[in-house]
C-alpha cells in the first residue's frame, strides 16, 4: 500500500487550494532555509535515528492504546480505545513536534527558539526542549491566557523560558502567533520559530505533520497486536489540528477506517460563538501564512472564537484539514463545551483518567456514536493530552474557586 | 502611463525625491481620513500609502496595530476605504494613492472584483504585505488588467534572484524594507542600505523607495540621498495618535512639510 493516497503538498506547500506561503518578504528566505534544512533532515538517517531515540527515551514512546471498558460498557455499544498521548513527557502530544523542531534548530545552528502558546501546552513543550538542548527560549502568550493558565506560565518559567504576555487584539492564541511572527521577522538570523500546530506558512504544516505521524504509525502496529485489526473509526480533536493529522495521516490509505475530526462548537454552532471553521463552512481566507477555512466577518476581518478549551480556540485550521474536508476523506463535526465537559467527567469517573478539555471533544463524539454501533466495533480516540492544566477551568464551571 | 510612473518621472526631471507618507484609513475615525490625506498633499507628499486596517497585522509594530484597532472599532472596511479614495479623487486628480494592507480582506471581496472596484474608486497601486509574488499570480493578473500597479517589498534578507522575481511581478516602485523587523522599529543601517539600493535598482529597473524605521527629517534626508523615495509610516501615525482630533490635520501638514523641506535640500530646491 502506498504511504498515502496523495503526494501533497506541492513545492510551495499547497494542499489543493489550501496552504502556501503567505508571509512578508523578510521571512521568505528564512522559510526557504527552513525548507531546505527540513528536507535534508528527512533524508538523513542520523537525524531520524536521533529523533526516534529521543521519542523513546525522553518522551516515553510508544504511548499505549488503552481499552476503556467501563466507559464502553456504560454506553452499551462500540468499544472505545484511547491512544494515550496524555502519558507523554509534559502531558500531551505537543512534545513530539517540539523534539523534532528542536533537533532541526540545533542542526541549523540557531541558539534561540521562540514559540506561541494558547493553553500553554505547546509553550511548556517548547520550554522543555529548550532546556533539554540548551536554547534560549521566549514564549508568546495572550495576556488573557496568561491569566487563565497561571500554572503553565510558572512551569515555563521553571524551565528557564521567558514568557511574554501579548496585549494586542483579542489577547489570545492568534495574537500570540502574530507576536511570535514579529519576533521572528526581527531576529530571523539567530532564531528558530517552533510553531505548535499544522498551520502557518509552508513548510510548517507538513513538517509538524511529519513529526506527529508517530502517533498514527504506532497505532497501525499496536491495533493488530492488541485487537487483531485496525479500528473502524479514528477520532481526534481539531483546533489547528496537529494531533488529528498525527493520527489520521498514516490511516488515510486505509479506506475502511473512518476518520472523524472534532472541532469546538463552543456555545453551539448556531450561536456563532464557536471555533469550528470546517463544520460551520467558514469562508476560505488567508491568515498566519496559509490559505484555509477561516472564521471571519463579511469584510475579511478575523473574528473572535469561543471554546472552553484554549487549545481549540483558534479561528483557522491547518490547510491539510481543509483539503481533507474538501476531499471528503475526513468527516468534520463539532462538539459543544457542555458535551466536552460531560465526556471529561465520564472519563474521570469511569476510567480514572483526567483528559485535557481539547481531547474531551474527541471523546465526546466517540461517546455520541458508540451507542449507535455494535459492540464489536472499535473506536480509536486520540487522547491528545492530560487535563491537569484544566483543573481551574473545570472547577470554575462547577462554581468552585481554588 | 500610470499616475505613479508619471509622478516618479516628474520628480526625476527636477532631481527631487518622492515623499510617501502612510496613514491608516479610519484612524482616528473615518471622517478625518480625507482631511488627513489632503494635509499630507498640502505638506508635500508625492504619493499616499493608505493603510487598510486588518484584525491581525502581523508585519506591523504596535503603533500601526493600534491605528488598525482604532479604525476597525470605528467600522472601517475595505469597501469604506474605497469610498474615501473616491472622495479624495474628486478633489485631487494628481496624487497617486497606494492601498497597503493584508490579503484576507481582498480574498473576502474576491481578487478580480476588488481590483476593478479599486480602479473605479481611483486607486493607483496596491501593496499586499502577505502576498509574495509566487502566491498571487492571479491577483497580479487582475491588478494589471485593471491598470493598477502592484508594489512589492524587498528585504535585507532578499537574494538577487528575489530582486528579479519581484521585478517581474511588480510595477510602479519597489518598497525596500530597510531593516529586519516590523514597522516602526528602531535602528537603521545607512551603510547597508547604501550598498543595497544600487544593486536593487539595477536589478528591478524601477524606482526604489525605502521604508520601516524612518523617524524624522534627518533620517528622511539620509535615506533620500540613497533611494528614489522615502516611505514614512509609524512616525506619522504617532503624530496623529498624539494630536487632539481638531489639531491632527494641522500638525500632520506641518510635520510632512518638515520632511519635504529636508528632502528638497538634497535637490537644492
Amino acid at each position: 500500500m502506498a504511504d498515502t493516497q496523495y503526494l501533497l503538498p506541492d513545492a510551495l506547500g499547497h494542499f489543493g487550494q489550501h496552504g502556501g506561503v503567505f508571509v512578508a518578504e523578510t521571512l521568505m528566505p528564512a522559510l526557504a532555509e527552513l525548507r531546505a534544512a527540513y528536507e535534508e533532515s528527512i533524508e538523513d538517517p542520523v537525524f531520524q535515528a536521533e529523533f526516534a531515540h529521543e521519542l523513546k527515551h525522553y518522551v516515553g514512546r510508544p504511548s499505549p492504546i488503552y481499552h476503556a471498558r467501563r466507559l464502553s460498557d456504560s454506553l452499551g455499544g462500540a468499544q472505545i480505545l484511547l491512544k494515550r498521548e496524555d502519558l507523554n513527557h509534559t502531558g500531551a502530544h505537543k512534545i513530539n513536534n517540539c523534539i523534532g523542531q528542536a533537533l532541526l534548530a540545533r542542526r541549523m545552528g540557531k541558539p534561540r527558539v521562540i514559540a506561541e502558546t494558547g493553553a500553554g501546552q505547546h509553550g511548556v513543550a517548547s520550554a522543555t526542549v529548550a532546556a533539554r538542548y540548551g536554547f534560549e527560549c521566549v514564549v508568546y502568550m495572550g495576556s488573557e491566557d496568561v491569566k487563565r493558565q497561571a500554572a503553565n506560565v510558572y512551569r515555563m518559567k521553571l524551565l528557564g523560558a521567558t514568557v511574554v504576555p501579548v496585549e494586542s487584539g483579542s489577547k489570545t492564541l492568534k495574537d500570540a502567533l502574530n507576536e511570535a511572527m514579529r519576533d521572528w521577522v526581527t531576529n530571523v538570523s539567530d532564531t528558530f520559530y517552533i510553531i505548535g500546530t499544522v498551520a502557518g506558512p509552508h513548510p510548517y504544516p507538513v513538517m509538524v505533520r511529519d513529526f506527529q505521524t508517530v502517533i498514527g504509525k504506532e497505532s497501525l502496529v499496536q491495533m493488530p497486536e492488541l485487537f487483531g485489526r485496525q479500528p473502524d473509526v479514528v477520532l481526534a480533536c481539531v483546533g489547528g489540528g496537529s494531533n488529528a493529522i498525527g493520527i489520521f495521516h498514516p490511516y488515510i490509505p486505509y479506506e475502511e477506517v473512518k476518520l472523524v475530526g472534532v472541532e469546538a462548537a463552543g456555545d453551539g454552532i448556531e450561536t456563532g460563538r464557536h471555533a469550528a471553521p470546517l463544520t460551520a463552512n467558514a469562508r476560505i481566507g488567508v491568515l498566519h501564512g496559509n490559505r484555509t477555512y477561516l472564521m471571519q466577518d463579511e469584510h475579511g476581518q478575523i473574528i473572535e472564537t469561543h471554546s472552553i478549551s484554549a487549545g481549540l480556540d483558534y479561528p483557522g485550521v491547518g490547510p491539510e484539514h481543509s483539503f481533507l474536508k474538501d476531499s471528503g476523506r475526513v468527516e468534520y463535526v463539532a462538539v459543544t463545551d457542555a458535551e466536552a465537559l460531560a465526556a471529561f467527567h465520564s472519563l474521570c469517573h469511569l476510567e480514572g483518567i483526567i483528559p485535557a478539555l481539547e481531547s474531551s471533544h474527541a471523546l465526546a463524539q466517540a461517546m455520541k456514536i458508540a451507542p449507535t454501533l455494535g459492540k464489536d466495533k472499535l473506536l480509536l480516540v486520540n487522547l491528545s493530552g492530560r487535563g491537569d492544566k484544566d483543573m481551574h477551568t473545570v472547577a470554575e464551571r462547577s462554581g468552585i474557586q481554588f | 502611463m500610470s499616475r505613479i510612473q508619471s509622478t516618479f518621472q516628474q520628480l526625476q526631471r527636477s532631481g527631487r525625491k518622492a515623499l510617501i507618507p502612510f496613514i491608516t484609513a479610519g484612524d482616528p475615525d473615518g471622517d478625518l481620513t480625507l482631511p488627513l490625506m489632503r494635509a499630507l498633499v498640502a505638506g508635500g507628499a508625492d504619493i499616499i500609502e493608505l493603510g487598510v486596517p486588518f484584525s491581525d497585522p502581523m508585519a506591523d509594530g504596535p503603533t500601526i496595530q493600534r491605528a488598525s484597532e482604532r479604525a476597525l472599532a470605528g467600522g472601517m472596511s475595505l469597501k469604506r476605504v474605497l469610498d474615501i479614495v473616491r472622495s479624495f479623487r474628486a478633489v485631487d486628480d494628481i496624487t497617486p494613492v497606494v492601498l497597503m494592507g493584508y490579503a484576507n480582506p481582498i480574498e473576502a471581496w474576491g481578487q478580480a472584483a476588488f481590483a476593478a472596484a479599486a480602479r473605479d474608486a481611483g486607486v493607483d497601486g496596491v501593496l499586499v504585505v502577505d502576498y509574495p509574488p509566487e502566491e498571487c499570480v492571479d491577483f497580479t493578473a487582475a491588478v494589471r488588467a485593471a491598470g493598477l500597479d502592484q508594489i512589492f517589498m524587498l528585504a535585507p534578507t532578499s537574494s538577487e534572484q528575489r530582486f528579479r522575481d519581484v521585478a517581474r511581478s511588480g510595477s510602479g516602485y519597489i518598497y525596500y524594507v530597510s531593516l529586519k523587523g516590523v514597522t516602526g522599529a528602531a535602528t537603521l543601517d545607512f551603510d547597508e542600505i547604501g550598498r543595497r539600493i544600487p544593486q536593487i535598482r539595477a536589478a528591478v529597473g524601477m524606482p526604489v523607495g525605502v521604508g520601516f524605521g524612518i523617524r524624522d527629517a534627518v533620517s528622511a534626508k539620509k535615506i533620500g540621498a540613497l533611494a528614489d523615495a522615502v516611505v514614512i509610516g509609524s512616525r506619522i501615525v504617532e503624530e496623529i495618535e498624539a494630536s487632539p482630533r481638531e489639531q491632527a490635520v494641522e500638525k500632520l501638514e506641518a510635520f510632512v512639510r518638515g520632511l519635504r523641506a529636508a528632502l528638497d535640500e538634497l535637490a537644492g530646491v
